[in-house]
């Protein structure tokens, strides 16, 4: 690379704006893969749509934790001049895109969290986080009526739909409980009220994953056992690939502007 | 130009104007006090400070705006002045005016129905066609070709059309 990589002073508060700021451009990039390629062109908008969403919020979420900071990275830094073991992310949202049904429980085991997220944060004692939370879960709450839908159209359509479906949710459940794991230091942003706590969002997620799965005839897997790893910036093979694409242009012409 | 014998009340009332008339780059029949985009002028020794807030968070003509409200108000005379965005409140659509929301229609998009409450944004709509005013419309896509609408059908006169999504 020719750009060395900048140094992030991780305070708990920037820890934790980074790894939702991180949440929402992984994922948007995720969908913004879709672009031409989506089965249809109202779901290639929708895709596209829903990607310019998290990358709204994503920016609103790396310019508050650089302002944080305070060491001089903006929004652009902080996206394109961190390595992989930088990115703090859930493992879930940097998983490839796979077939329509795999990208769709993907979005659907997301949406549904994100958007109780959102809408506790509203009530974050951080002015900032606040506001990005309330624009936030309004965006999301199209999502999760989005996949929902699809989720219900492909476990109650074809016997093709049905069996994509059901293997991308059992490939990725696994990836569920990061969503709610708390460390130390989020853990004390939780005391004074500025962070929600995930785990009091978790019964209302899985009832509202659970009757959604049921609904489409499909069924969540048994095994309670979940991978780990993306907060702390151990991810999986499939970040590096997409960071080379997404920093690509950052890092062989730095500080280019169109 | 700006002389001192303006006070500031007028001033502000000018570059409020002059802010006000600046259009939406994606639906140019809006201006931004129409979307409530507009949310305070200020002025303190003759400079202007104009504060918008953003529609959605993804949203790119939310960056050209900004630069069409600096533009316009250096074509007005007004030197340094700046432009703020601030998230909070959110933006909803129940600021849009009524004035807007009849200029939406003209232009052949369905206006945003109802509040913007989780109740509106997940009820039963009932959109009416822009064209032939039926309410005999279906959805299409709950995405259009911009953040803020959807794309929808009219049964009655078989025309698509936009509509501005409540948010």
């Amino acid at each position: 690379m020719a750009v060395p990589p900048i140094e992030v002073r991780e305070t708990p508060l920037v820890l934790y704006t980074l790894r939702r700021a991180d949440d929402a451009l992984i994922l948007g990039h995720r969908l913004s893969e879709w672009c031409g390629h989506a089965p249809m062109l109202e779901e290639d908008m929708a895709l596209a749509n829903m990607g310019l969403d998290l990358l709204g919020q994503a920016r609103e979420l790396y310019s508050y934790a650089a302002q944080v900071e305070g060491s001089g990275n903006d929004e652009d830094k902080l996206a394109y001049l961190r390595d992989v073991r930088q990115y703090r992310n859930l493992l879930l949202v940097e998983q490839p895109n796979g077939d329509f049904a795999r990208t769709m429980v993907r979005q659907f085991f997301y949406a549904v969290f994100a958007d109780l997220y959102w809408r506790a944060m509203m009530r974050s004692k951080d002015a900032t986080l606040a506001a990005i939370a309330a624009k936030s879960e309004k965006e999301s709450a199209y999502h999760v009526r989005h996949a929902s839908e699809w989720i219900l159209r492909l476990g109650d359509g074809t016997e093709e739909s049905h069996s994509r479906a059901q293997d991308a949710i059992d490939d990725l459940w696994a990836f569920t409980g990061e969503m709610f794991a708390v460390d130390d230091g989020e853990r004390s942003l939780i005391d004074s009220t500025i962070a929600v706590d995930p785990a009091t969002l978790r019964p209302q997620w899985l009832k509202t994953v659970s009757g959604i799965v049921n609904e489409a005839t499909l069924a969540l897997p048994t095994s309670g056992w979940m991978q780990q790893g993306g907060r702390s910036g151990r991810h999986s093979e499939h970040l590096g690939h997409l960071l080379s694409e997404l920093q690509s242009m950052q890092r062989t012409f730095p500080g280019a502007t169109w | 130009m700006v002389t001192a014998m303006f006070d500031d009340t007028e001033l502000r009332q000018r570059a409020w104007d002059v802010a006000a008339s600046v259009v939406d780059p994606e639906i140019p029949v809006l201006t931004i006090a129409d979307l409530g985009v507009l949310r305070e002028v200020t002025v303190n020794d003759g400079r202007v400070e104009v504060t918008i807030t953003p529609t959605y968070s993804g949203c790119p003509a939310m960056n050209m705006i900004t630069l069409e409200i600096e533009l316009a108000l250096e074509r007005a005379g007004f030197r340094d002045s700046k432009v703020r965005t601030t998230l909070s409140p959110a933006w909803t659509t129940d600021w849009m005016s009524e004035a807007g929301r009849r200029k939406l229609r003209e232009y052949g998009i369905a206006p945003p129905q109802g509040a913007s409450s989780r109740r509106g944004l997940f009820g039963v709509e009932q959109v009416a066609c822009p064209q032939c005013g039926s309410a005999n419309t279906e959805v299409l896509s709950e995405f259009g070709s911009t953040s803020c609408k959807a794309l929808w059908r009219c049964k009655a006169c078989r025309e698509p059309f936009d509509y501005f999504k409540c948010h």
